[in-house]
């Protein structure tokens, strides 16, 4: 065929442009999805110890992604040396999978943030957040006073329905509750509800106590509660080494 | 008899405004215009954030303009605001110069003018109030998306039956590359933003995909938001400017096969570059790497095509400003797609990445590239579109001079910040320990990160004095326009 008949034909040219361009994404995307050894197993004494987030958590992140924080901080630790010796163990696929949509980051104008769940207090997180500079002096981050303010809860249902709709396993009937026991164990299956997710997250704001006032539930308890959560759902003691290794 | 045969000549133009143009250069002119005051918005916002990096009191605790909300800001106004609508001013006005046939619809194309702008308004007011998808380059909301998406099917349709009614048998060159990237920018755009709103009445939605196959998605989107977006569309706009400029065919017509089918297949391939050594699968990181070392070919036969119609007519350097931005584009475009493909190694990668040295890499395909072949077509594009000369060439070469030496010093400065942070955070003392604490390294940002964003105020300056250069060239056409109305009033009084 002479490359004469695709220039004179809008049509041929159009299709064959789709083809071309369409067979990268397929090779490289959808196998993600089948490959099993893509998103590691991560279980301990037969439960998953990777689990969707409690309600507070999930408002928290929403935080996160509403103030851009994925624009300076990553969430992805890479297999070398001075991060392992820096942040922790390199991130595990498995880690993110309840994601939707992960925030790995692309640049690190601060530092990474996998893991900086409980490398830090409640009271560091709160006045680092509202005036960075008073804890670090050379940070450039900015301020965040307006955290302070109370926290929006009510749709919290809808969202995590939502999710459940693209997969996160929180559950609505006592079935979905059974399943979410076996496999995550009762306290965590217990944050899963969604018909008490605006009672377990008052809750866990109030035992929490993540911005050092009990009484009331801010934006601060949310996003510190998540921050406090990352990267601590995997015990790596539990593990051989080399164990997660098998899946790269 | 001078006399009447002058007379002749303004009668003739005067009639001819009156009638409707062979050609839509009304949505053209309007979408110009638009890419402006993007550029100068989504430019000022870039110098603003970057100024926020190096003086974070910038940053003065009103959250709607802290960086983080900013940032997206800025890229959006950039790449889709300015790049946006210089893509379809110009493709809107080679589809038709090419096919010798006026646009399919001017109602259908000004659809695509209100959607596309009310689409970029609205996405950088959301961002400041906290609206987005965080996702990098496709923050916008989910009913934001959708009208994009609307507005992109309905270019399409514009621009596929401005094709089929071509006067002409062969489809240019320039449009087979408009063409790939309007194709491909909707089927990127559809599959990244797939999500489920939380509610039917909330902003807010959740992606279909999680994790490592939504990391992959999204780097998949958008490195081929910059593969066909700022890259391939751009080349159209090369393939068209550039000859017509200089007046010389181009270079090689086999070439512009070739380089087009590779670059628009290898492109899909890359995107994972962007995920080395994280949890995304090996297979596929080398996978996207091994495709990375392979775009330089097409990536440079695009450059040398682009050279080689320009060489013949380097005389014209001195006299001409419009090929001096031409040239500078295409020597960044070679430059950027070498430094791509050299970042996408694993080993050089693994000190790049999370550092400044991407950004200033970004930045080098974006003003260097990206905007230079804008401006210069502009420059070519404007005084025809409104019927008269640019008001000052002098303004010309001023912008030139402080778009070359901003994108120099913000990409030193970057190279600098860049490399200099991934070396310091690698760096181990005597003992094995780490050599310096993640602070450190950002006190030692500070001075690149003050020249780079001065370098940026140059090139903002640049396209501002481009702006002023453009509103008083559209002025004085007005003003000559209405001299020879006055004209040939009087004439026609007198007679």
């Amino acid at each position: 065929m002479k490359h004469e008949s695709i220039e004179t034909n809008a049509g041929l040219l159009i299709i064959l442009t789709l083809i071309v361009i369409s067979i990268g994404g397929l090779v490289e995307i959808v196998p993600l999805y089948f490959i099993d050894s893509t998103i590691e197993e991560v279980k301990v004494e037969g439960k998953d110890t990777i689990h969707p987030y409690s309600s507070l958590e999930l408002r928290g992140r929403d935080i996160y992604q509403r103030e851009g924080c994925y624009t300076c901080h990553s969430q992805m630790i890479r297999p070398f040396r001075d991060e392992a010796l820096r942040y922790g163990h390199y991130s595990l696929a498995a880690e993110s999978k309840f994601d939707h949509p992960f925030q790995w980051g692309s640049k690190r104008t601060g530092p990474d943030l996998a893991r900086v769940g409980k490398k830090y207090s409640n009271e560091w997180h709160v006045q680092h957040l509202i005036a960075p500079r008073s804890v670090v002096k050379e940070s450039i981050m900015p301020n965040y006073p307006w955290l302070m303010k109370p926290l929006q809860y009510k749709n919290v249902r809808d969202r995590m329905r939502a999710l459940k709709m693209v997969g996160v396993p929180y559950s609505e009937t006592t079935a979905e509750y059974e399943v979410n026991v076996k496999r995550f164990g009762e306290d965590v299956a217990k944050n899963l509800d969604i018909l008490k997710a605006e009672e377990n997250l008052i809750a866990q704001a109030a035992t929490g106590n993540y911005d050092g006032n009990a009484s009331d539930v801010t934006e601060m308890d949310a996003l510190v509660a998540y921050l406090q959560l990352l990267g601590t759902m995997v015990d790596f003691s539990k593990f051989d080494d080399g164990h997660f290794a098998d899946f790269r | 008899m001078v006399a009447s045969s002058a007379l002749g000549s303004t009668l003739g133009s005067t009639l001819g405004s009156t009638q409707v143009e062979q050609y839509n250069y009304d949505i053209v002119r309007k979408f110009t215009i638009m890419a402006l005051v993007w550029g100068v918005l989504g430019m000022t916002a870039g110098v603003y954030i970057a100024s926020e990096l190096a003086w974070p009191f910038l940053n003065f605790d009103i959250a709607e303009i802290t960086f983080g909300r900013l940032r997206p800001v800025h890229t959006t106004l950039v790449i889709f605001g300015f790049g946006g609508s210089a893509l379809f001013a110009t493709s809107y006005y080679v589809v038709q110069r090419t096919c010798q046939t006026r646009l399919f619809s001017d109602g259908m194309a000004n659809f695509t003018f209100w959607g596309w702008n009310l689409s970029v308004g609205l996405a950088a007011i959301s961002y400041m109030f906290g609206y987005t998808q965080a996702r990098e380059y496709a923050e916008m909301v989910w009913p934001i998306d959708l009208l994009i998406a609307v507005t992109w099917v309905v270019y399409l349709v514009i621009y596929v039956m401005t094709l089929r009614k071509r006067s002409q048998p062969h489809i240019y060159v320039a449009n087979w590359f408009f063409i790939a990237f309007i194709l491909a920018t909707a089927l990127l755009h559809i599959f990244n933003n797939m999500a489920v709103p939380v509610h039917m009445f909330s902003l807010e939605s959740y992606s279909l995909h999680a994790g490592v196959q939504d990391a992959m998605t999204q780097w998949w989107y958008g490195h081929n938001a910059v593969g066909f977006f700022l890259t391939a569309a751009f080349l159209g706009m090369m393939y068209y400017f550039i000859p017509k400029q200089v007046g010389r065919p181009v270079y090689s017509y086999r070439l512009s096969i070739i380089h087009f089918w590779a670059l628009i297949f290898l492109y899909m391939w890359v995107g994972g570059h962007h995920l080395h050594w994280t949890a995304l699968p090996d297979w596929t990181s080398t996978l996207a790497a091994g495709f990375s070392i392979l775009l330089l070919m097409p990536s440079w036969g695009g450059m040398i095509n682009g050279i080689m119609t320009l060489s013949g007519a380097w005389d014209k350097l001195r006299s001409d400003p419009i090929i001096r931005f031409m040239v500078v584009s295409l020597s960044f475009y070679g430059m950027s797609t070498f430094e791509g493909p050299l970042m996408s190694l694993k080993s050089v990668n693994a000190l790049s990445h999370y550092t400044d040295w991407t950004v200033g890499h970004v930045h080098s395909g974006a003003l260097g590239w990206v905007a230079m072949i804008s401006f210069g077509s502009f420059y070519h594009l404007i005084p025809r579109l409104w019927g008269t000369k640019m008001y000052s060439e002098a303004l010309i070469f001023a912008h030139f001079w402080l778009a070359t030496i901003g994108i120099v010093l913000y990409i030193t400065a970057l190279w600098v910040a860049g490399i200099g942070q991934g070396l310091l955070l690698r760096a181990f003392d005597e003992y094995g320990n780490l050599a310096y604490t993640f602070i450190e390294t950002v006190s030692f940002l500070h001075q690149p990160y003050v020249i780079r964003a001065f370098g940026g105020a140059l090139f903002l300056t640049g396209t501002l004095l481009m702006g002023y250069n453009t509103v008083m060239t559209i002025r004085k056409a007005k003003k000559e326009q209405s001299e020879i109305d006055a004209k040939v009033a009087a004439k026609l009084a007198n007679a």
